[in-house]
């Protein structure tokens, strides 16, 4: 059984249609590909994914079950986990803060331990913290943990939000353009990272790159979407040569 | 221009520098067992030999909150009124402190070692500097009630408009809600009244569960709050702020309305259970629930909420239950304010819940800082004893104290001490060379 199927989901902004008929399958720790022209609707299908839109049409089955309808945070809780194309960081909250309040859905000591601090409570905050601390050395910000997010550099981050969505021990991790904005340096680090997680962690990778580089290095396979329609899907070297895909992209930036 | 002159101060800057910082660092060494030491003994100076002294100095009486209130009535009292405040308040305390700093660090490291123990000890220590400077005057120990409730009040409105960053208008209501139950509760079952009748239950028992009254009135509150929890599923920033400003306003119409209470002439005969040590236990219970509370990761959702709703659900936050959490708990803590400010004052009427509680409570907020215990506890007392100081001006109150909230704003526009996380412990070690002895320097946020 594939970890997430999508069956025929549509999707209309007011008549706009932004999604059509669109299907995907995603095996149990595979690194998948999806890239299209701006505007193509690759979002959307993120948003889509996660529950912060409802499909018009089609079925999102995820570990066998269906997911449409369900509010974001119960999606996140059974293991999709997200960043966003424009970073949604919480502005006045601490790189830690923020890897630590991700663990949000683990809180087993309930109203009582928030108010009154019992001993559970106090056991599992450390266990968050050191988890925390875990997953920003993995992504290389660790220095900045008490850092309040806006002092950081903008790479840095980009991968604090990384770490704050591993925190919730995702099944599968979507990344909506990881190296956007980044130097060619950075970039290359950004794909050692992913792979490096990847193979840590063990989770199903879903991203969406405009830099081919990216998604050449990392995907087994990858969807190309125009119009919000799947115009081609295969391995990168298939990808690289279809007419079709080049065609969507006028030529620009595909081969390099 | 001023960093080229930091950067090379004259040679008698420096060695002005140098002096302050050897005038200055026995200070730095004081714990807070110290201060609260020297802070205890002043009040006890005051105590046996205040009123004596004021009489020397020509005052009529001892200065009541601090000499302001005397100095704006009568100008020519300032000189003996400074002297006194030097003679009794500073310079006790801070001898005292500086002289037993060796000790107080000593025993601020060895009280650490248990936690529960260092918090007890200062807060008795706390309640006793209250008790000594409240003795000498009915007003003063009206003020420190007063005062005591507006922080749980304005640390339980932080709760909502810092921590969680909505703007909202309901404290009055939630207030008044509990106040009204809890005085019912208690006119009902312990008071001989006209429009109750006799009491319920022997009025000996009334003491002991006052506190059961205070939580049922905080219990209504939070029902309440359901009113405005609800549609902020929704409804956020602007939109909201006008619901929860709605919701006091239908509150106070209720109360106005409700003829078994008094209606607009208010309800009285409160029973006096709520003296100094109960508002002081109520208000130490309120500032440790909600900082741990604000602290745990349950908490920090709050802030999650706020800087970013769509980020928080992505990250599994369940939103809803996050501000559900949040409107009902600030609401509790508002309602049990409310039942200790009825049984302090012994009546109630609905106007006291309206617009002007509402800005009082804001000022309060804002001007302590956002998204701070400290900040609100500052905002809470400093507000409240500012405002009895200032009376004598009357009308000029309201001028003066809504310009000092403007220029707060304009400097700093999340308040003083905003953004601030309140560790006690911290706050109680040792301080100076005897710091670090026994700590092990944990990174806090
Ligand atoms: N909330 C919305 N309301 C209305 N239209 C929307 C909304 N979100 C996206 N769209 C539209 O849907 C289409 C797909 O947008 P989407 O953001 O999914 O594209 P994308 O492939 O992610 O593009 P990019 O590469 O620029 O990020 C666009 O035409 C966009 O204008
Ligand atoms: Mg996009």
């Amino acid at each position: 059984m594939a970890l997430l199927e999508v069956e025929g989901m549509t999707h209309y902004f007011g008549g706009l249609r932004a999604v059509h008929n669109y299907n995907l399958q995603i095996q149990r720790g595979e690194i998948r590909g999806l890239i299209g022209p701006n505007g193509a609707g690759k979002t959307t299908i993120f948003n889509l994914i996660t529950g912060i839109y409802r499909p018009t049409r089609g079925r999102i089955v995820f570990e066998g079950e269906d997911i449409v309808g369900l509010p974001p945070h119960r999606i996140a809780a059974r293991g999709i986990a997200r960043t966003f194309q424009n970073m949604l960081l919480w502005r006045h909250m601490t790189v830690l803060e923020h890897v630590k309040v991700a663990h949000y859905a683990r809180i087993d000591y309930g109203l009582v331990g928030a108010f009154l601090g019992t001993p559970r409570r106090r056991r599992q905050e450390a266990e968050f913290e050191e988890r925390s601390y875990e997953l920003l050395r993995m992504m290389g910000v660790e220095r900045f943990a008490n850092k309040v997010i806006t002092e950081l550099p903008y790479g840095a981050q980009r991968r604090v939000e990384i770490a704050r969505a591993l925190a919730t021990e995702p099944k599968l991790l979507l990344l909506d353009e990881p190296a956007a904005g980044m130097t060619p340096e950075e970039m290359i680090e950004m794909v050692d990272t992913i792979r490096r997680i990847h193979s840590m962690l063990g989770m199903a990778i879903f991203l969406i790159e405009h830099r081919m580089r990216v998604v050449m290095d990392l995907c087994e396979t990858i969807q190309t979407l125009n119009f919000g329609e799947v115009i081609a899907e295969g391995t990168p070297d298939e990808i690289r040569n279809d007419p079709v895909v080049i065609e969507a992209y006028l030529g620009k930036e595909v081969v390099t | 221009m001023t960093t080229a002159t930091q950067k090379q101060p004259p040679a008698s800057d420096r060695h002005r520098n140098s002096t302050i910082r050897a005038v200055l660092s026995p200070w730095r060494e004081v714990p807070f067992l110290g201060w609260l030491l020297g802070a205890l003994a002043a009040v006890m100076l005051e105590h046996s030999v205040g009123s004596s002294l004021a009489l020397t100095l020509g005052l009529r009486r001892i200065p009541v909150l601090f000499g302001f209130e005397l100095m704006l009535k009568a100008p020519q009292h300032i000189p003996g009124m400074l002297v006194y405040l030097v003679l009794v308040y500073m310079l006790p305390a801070a001898l005292v402190a500086v002289a037993t700093r060796g000790l107080t660090n000593a025993l601020a490291a060895r009280l650490l070692q248990s936690p529960a123990l260092s918090l007890a000890v200062h807060l008795v220590l706390l309640y006793g500097c209250m008790h000594f400077w409240c003795a000498l005057s009915d007003y003063r120990y009206l003020v420190a009630q007063l005062a005591l409730i507006a922080v749980m009040l304005t640390l339980s409105l932080n709760v909502i408009n810092g921590y969680m960053g909505e703007f909202s208008c309901s404290h009055p209501g939630f207030m008044a809600l509990g106040a009204y139950a809890a005085s019912v509760l208690t006119v009902l079952l312990f008071v001989e009244d006209d429009v109750f009748g006799p009491p319920l239950l022997p009025p000996t028992l009334g003491p002991f569960l006052f506190p059961l009254a205070l939580v049922a009135g905080g219990l209504v509150a939070s029902l309440g709050a359901l009113a405005v929890a609800i549609p902020s599923f929704r409804a956020r920033g602007d939109y909201l702020g006008v619901i929860t400003l709605a919701f006091t306003f239908v509150v106070k119409s209720l109360f106005e309305n409700l003829e078994i209470v008094g209606g607009p002439r208010g309800f009285m005969n409160q029973p006096n259970w709520a003296g100094l040590p109960t508002v002081f236990v109520w208000a130490v219970v309120c500032v440790a629930v909600i900082n741990n509370f604000v602290r745990s990761t349950f908490g920090k959702a709050l802030n999650a909420v706020r800087d970013g709703e769509t980020a928080a659900e992505a990250m599994t936050i369940n939103t809803r239950r996050t501000k559900t959490v949040a409107f009902l708990s600030a609401a509790f803590w508002a309602g049990v304010a409310g039942g200790l400010f009825a049984h302090v004052v012994g009546y109630i009427n609905p106007a006291t819940f309206g617009a002007q509680k509402l800005a009082e409570v804001l000022a309060m907020v804002y001007f302590g800082g956002l998204n701070s215990v400290i900040g609100s506890i500052a905002g809470g007392l400093g507000l409240t004893l500012f405002s009895e100081m200032l009376r004598p001006l009357e009308v000029w109150k309201w001028v003066i104290i809504p310009m000092l909230l403007v220029l707060v704003m304009t400097r700093r526009p999340t308040g003083l001490i905003a953004f601030r996380e309140f560790d006690a412990l911290k706050l109680l070690g040792p301080r100076g060379r005897w710091e670090g002895g026994v700590q092990d320097g944990t990174a806090g946020g």
